[in-house]
């Protein structure tokens, strides 16, 4: 099979994640829609490692699922930390800091 | 199959490795020192990583050999130590201002972050020392813009952004006072940051799909003689750049910039301001001068482009500000349009200046923020720019001070603001960049408004009932803050040994 649908396949995936990020409410599902882009980006990289016929790709989606590891880590104890406070987990009703 | 491991320079990797074992131990010493102990160590510990570090910036300057290693994932060359060094440096100062615990009983961070703000213990824990994770979240921040400066490929500095950005999230999340507006910020900061890193990363993965390589040398070579389609390269230098523009915060990519510096703890925007902004213009210098210096006919016009508007949005913004760390802020967008006009020039000079004025920018831009810590009230600092009218009957030392750094923010010759913006300035005409220095002198002159707006609410107004009171500042803030006015003077009046310095860091190895 033609390796490049994976790659549109992949494009399409990070810009249902690109688009979450800007409508989605949620601060939590924004997030996922970022986990979503990064894994866009592993698809692509894994695709365009076998179509180049080099492991470089693969070895670097490993770094990206680690990265992506400690990025939930650290998203996920800041959105706790401002739900406890706020009761909501929504990105709109953050809002005093302005102008 | 055999792996071959690649061969290591250890010495030449010594600065960053002294900063990640340093912030290590200080993980295990707020693990196992009891808490009246914790900032006694931490500090010390801190300071003496960072002196060890910068020691070792010294002594591979001196050694003047350029080495690739690591299995070419990191360069050691002469720009890549200048940038190491001078975060080191400003790190220095920013720790300064991160361990005053004079100004504030406990300091400027939170006893405990897991605490609910506005809660009953939250009430409880006002007056207790401030956490001491702030020391090594520092130290790995700081490790890791240093490999920023001097990944050799792509994926390195994939790696370098996130070990840089992740502590400074929650670093944003950590301040004593106005703990909803800093847990605010640490979410806005650390939802674009995010945003934008996945754009890197994809941008990362057309790379590699052109090329077939992630190394700078590689994609170098690719772009001359790769027979893919060339529409790859151009969708991933895109992504690469707004990865990268977000850091350094260039317009559009801006927004979070004046949001995240108001609600940080103001130690933390001051260590954002001086050593995220090295840090991101090193890593960007080396993209665009090592690995696409030959599509830059592809990306000077956009990338052109972005620098206007950069530099017109921020002083534009800047006139309308009315609180002081966001005027500073919209002052750093502006400054990130003024170092993108040198980054552009892409040309030895435009090199030469743009690290320059980093050095000279971050010294300055601690200063002051080291000021806006000391204007406080019983509620902490007071930032909003009405409370700052008759400042300079209050205390003229410091409001002279404030002047002083404003005027260098200006660019009026005598202080380093002006040496480094001729310097810029200078390169980009030289790299047929005319058309964007027109544009930087007009939006210096409308830059000039609010500092100046500044010195004139200070000096000329009568001070209130309500005006706050210039805290005499711990041995701490004194140092930075006197570091950070002696270099503006220096690099203003005796600019020639630090323009020395950049000269000899030479240029990019490829």
């Amino acid at each position: 099979m033609d390796p490049s649908y994976y790659i549109v396949l992949s494009a399409a995936l990070f810009t249902i994640g690109a688009v979450g990020v800007l409508i989605r409410r949620n601060a939590i599902v924004v997030f996922m829609c970022i986990e979503l882009m990064l894994n866009a980006a592993n698809l692509a990289l894994i695709t365009f490692s076998r179509m180049n016929g080099s492991l470089d790709g693969q070895i670097m989606a490993f770094f990206v699922m680690v990265v992506a590891a400690a990025e939930v880590v650290i998203g996920l104890a800041i959105i706790m930390s401002i739900f406890r406070t706020r009761r909501s987990a929504s990105v709109d009703d953050a809002n005093l800091l302005k102008y | 199959m055999t792996f071959k491991l690649p061969a290591i320079d250890y010495l030449a990797l010594a600065p960053m490795l002294v900063l990640f074992g340093a912030a290590c131990a200080g993980v295990l010493v707020d693990a196992l020192v009891p808490r009246e102990w914790r900032y006694h160590v931490q500090v010390p510990l801190s300071l003496v990583a960072l002196l060890a570090s910068g020691g070792f910036v010294v002594a591979l300057a001196n050694r003047k050999e350029h080495v690739v290693t690591a299995g070419s994932a990191v360069v050691i060359d002469g720009p890549g130590l200048f940038l190491q060094g001078s975060i080191v440096v400003l790190g220095i100062v920013a720790l300064f201002l991160v361990a005053e615990r004079r100004l504030e009983p406990g300091g400027a961070f939170v006893a405990q972050a897991a605490v609910v703000a506005g809660s009953e213990a939250d009430r409880k824990q006002m007056r207790k020392p401030g956490v001491t994770e702030v020391y090594p979240m520092m130290l790995f921040a700081l490790a890791g813009m240093m490999l920023f400066c001097s990944a050799n490929d792509l994926l390195t500095m994939f790696v370098a952004l996130e070990v840089f950005s992740l502590p400074l999230y929650l670093l944003c999340a950590l301040a004593r006072r106005r703990r909803l507006l800093s847990q605010e910020a640490a979410v806005k900061y650390f939802l674009l940051g995010a945003f934008a890193s996945a754009f890197f990363l994809y941008g990362v993965a057309m790379i590699y799909g052109y090329a077939g390589k992630v190394d700078f040398r590689g994609i170098n070579e690719a772009v001359l003689g790769s027979s893919n389609s060339k529409t790859l390269l151009l969708i991933g230098l895109a992504m690469l750049a707004i990865g990268l523009l977000f850091k350094v915060a260039a317009v559009p990519f801006h927004v979070w910039t004046p949001d995240v510096y108001q609600g940080a703890p103001t130690p933390i925007t001051a260590f954002m301001a001086a050593c995220t902004k090295v840090a991101a213009f090193g890593g960007l210098l080396r993209v665009l001068y090592v690995a696409f210096e030959r599509s830059s006919w592809d990306f000077r016009p956009t990338l052109g482009v972005i620098a206007a508007a950069t530099m017109i949005v921020g002083a534009v913004l800047a006139v309308t500000q009315t609180d002081i760390k966001r005027l500073l802020a919209y002052s750093s967008v502006a400054n990130a349009g003024y170092l993108l006009t040198g980054t552009l020039s892409m040309n030895r000079d435009g090199l030469k200046y743009t690290m320059f004025y980093l050095v000279a920018y971050g010294f300055t831009v601690l200063a002051a923020f080291a000021i806006v810590m000391l204007v406080r009230d019983s509620d902490g600092e007071a930032t909003h720019l009405a409370r700052w009218a008759g400042l300079g009957r209050r205390s003229p030392v410091f409001a002279s001070l404030f002047t002083f750094l404003m005027l260098a923010f200006a660019g009026i010759p005598l202080t380093s603001g002006f040496t480094a913006k001729f310097g810029v300035f200078a390169a980009a005409v030289g790299g047929n960049m005319t058309w964007l220095v027109i544009i930087g002198v007009l939006s210096s002159m409308i830059l000039a408004f609010p500092y100046l707006r500044v010195v004139v609410l200070m000096w000329l107004s009568v001070p209130g009932d309500d005006t706050p009171t210039v805290s005499v500042p711990g041995a701490f803030t004194a140092a930075a803050l006197f570091v950070g006015v002696a270099m503006t003077l220096v690099l203003g009046v005796a600019p020639n040994q630090a323009l020395e310095l950049v000269n000899d860091a030479g240029a990019f190895l490829r």
